[in-house]
């Protein structure tokens, strides 16, 4: 990460602070979810695995409406050409791929937060391996959310695309998220996970390395 | 006096089946201004854009020379300068945050000299902190001309440098062509005969190939 891709990333938290395009979006969304989802339940005591799912769930749709932003917003707004013109391809996927990082992490957190406090089964025994698959988890959706944005970003019916190119694709990274997390709150150790942890750390790199090696080509016409 | 030099051979762009122009080659070196002339459609946005190397040509190609090394694909946006209609900047920041980021960007330093004498130049010096979603589009057309200089580039391409530009606005960028043209190489894509008068050598795209 280079002092131009980190340029980048402030242009573009500057101008999320001016035009809230993605914090709102996310922000409404991560709310609006979690609250159907303590109404839904009511007074029904929901097992840990469900908790781990329902907790996947709402970060896969909120990053999905908002992670997209990253490239759309420029594309939309016609300002692509004017990045095509000041930087090379691997600065602009790096700016907005450590702006998408920022974005997840802190939406995240707050989702954490919100289900630590509001849902009972969710209680994570093991800390540690909680927040290395919360960190790698992270990582990979950051990594293919914003790769798909990239291609996404030059289609039509964008909004619909997203979702439906992203499932396949982070599939694996959720189911294997979801494992993680159940682990963390039965206590499960390092050695119990260890074939998930591979898988997701693997997904990170095979995800990272395909992305900056495809978007030479997604970002030039 | 730059070193730069273009080399187009045999380029041919197709969108789709749909052919644009064919077996274009010509050549320029060290400075001078070229004009790309011809009806809408004839493609003189699409050769600007792929001398850029924004687009790619469906054949043929293109090399760009400083002092007669090669330069690749991903260092080339520093030697290039571009103003065109279609060009946007950041509505939301003003015109000094704009070319501040962009310089950031580009990883070169913000020349506060540099950018002030182009916003003199291009009479946007008292309006530099308003934001450009507040800007008339002749406003906004001459802040592309201080992106484009910002960082010295040695090959310029203007693609119709002079839309929405009013007298004053025409006759800065005139000014800063002949300057340029001096030591760079200007290429001037349009269909003004003003425009073109400032050009030493002309191609005419017509009926998809030069003439």
């Amino acid at each position: 990460m280079n002092s131009k891709a980190l340029a980048l990333y402030q242009k573009d938290f500057h101008s999320e602070m001016r035009t809230r395009y993605a914090v709102n979006s996310l922000a409404m969304f991560v709310i609006v979810a979690v609250s159907v989802i303590l109404f839904s339940i009511g007074n029904e005591t929901i097992t840990q695995s469900l908790t781990a799912g329902l907790f996947w769930v709402v970060i896969f749709f909120s990053a999905m409406s908002g992670l997209s932003r990253a490239f759309v917003s420029e594309e939309e707004r016609g300002t692509t050409l004017a990045l095509q013109l000041v930087a090379a391809p691997s600065t602009i996927f790096s700016g907005k791929l450590l702006f998408n990082l920022i974005l997840v992490f802190c939406m995240n957190v707050v989702i954490t937060v919100l289900y630590s406090a509001l849902f009972d089964s969710f209680a994570v025994k093991n800390f540690a391996l909680f927040a290395v698959s919360f960190f790698f988890g992270n990582a990979g959706l950051a990594i293919a959310s914003t790769i798909i944005a990239a291609i996404i970003s030059k289609a039509g019916a964008k909004g619909t695309l997203y979702p439906v190119l992203s499932f396949p694709i982070l599939l694996p990274l959720i189911l294997t998220s979801v494992q993680l997390t159940l682990m963390s709150f039965e206590g499960s150790t390092f050695l119990d996970a260890k074939f998930e942890l591979a898988i997701i750390i693997c997904y990170d790199i095979i995800m990272l390395t395909a992305s900056y090696m495809l978007f030479d080509f997604v970002w030039k016409d | 006096m730059s070193n730069y030099s273009l080399q187009v051979n045999n380029i041919s762009k197709f969108f789709g089946r749909r052919l644009i122009f064919k077996d274009l080659s010509f050549e320029i070196n060290n400075s001078g201004v070229l004009g790309v002339s011809g009806a809408n459609g004839s493609g003189k946005s699409t050769l600007v854009k792929i001398i850029a190397g924004i687009n790619s040509p469906s054949s043929g190609k293109i090399i760009h020379l400083n002092k007669q090394a090669e330069i690749i694909p991903e260092k080339l946006h520093h030697y290039i300068g571009f103003v065109s209609p279609y060009l946007v900047l950041y509505e939301e920041f003003s015109a000094w945050e704009n070319l501040n980021y962009f310089a950031k960007i580009r990883g070169i330093k913000f020349n506060t000299e540099k950018i002030s004498y182009l916003l003199e130049k291009f009479l946007l010096m008292p309006r530099k902190d308003d934001l450009i979603k507040t800007y008339s589009s002749g406003m906004k057309q001459r802040l592309k001309f201080a992106f484009a200089l910002m960082h010295n580039p040695d090959l310029i391409i203007l693609d119709e440098p002079t839309s929405n530009l009013d007298v004053a606005g025409k006759d800065a960028v005139y000014q800063i062509i002949e300057e340029e043209s001096r030591t760079n190489i200007v290429i001037i894509a349009s269909n003004e005969e003003s425009d073109l008068s400032l050009c030493e050598k002309e191609i005419k795209l017509e009926n998809f190939k030069p003439i």
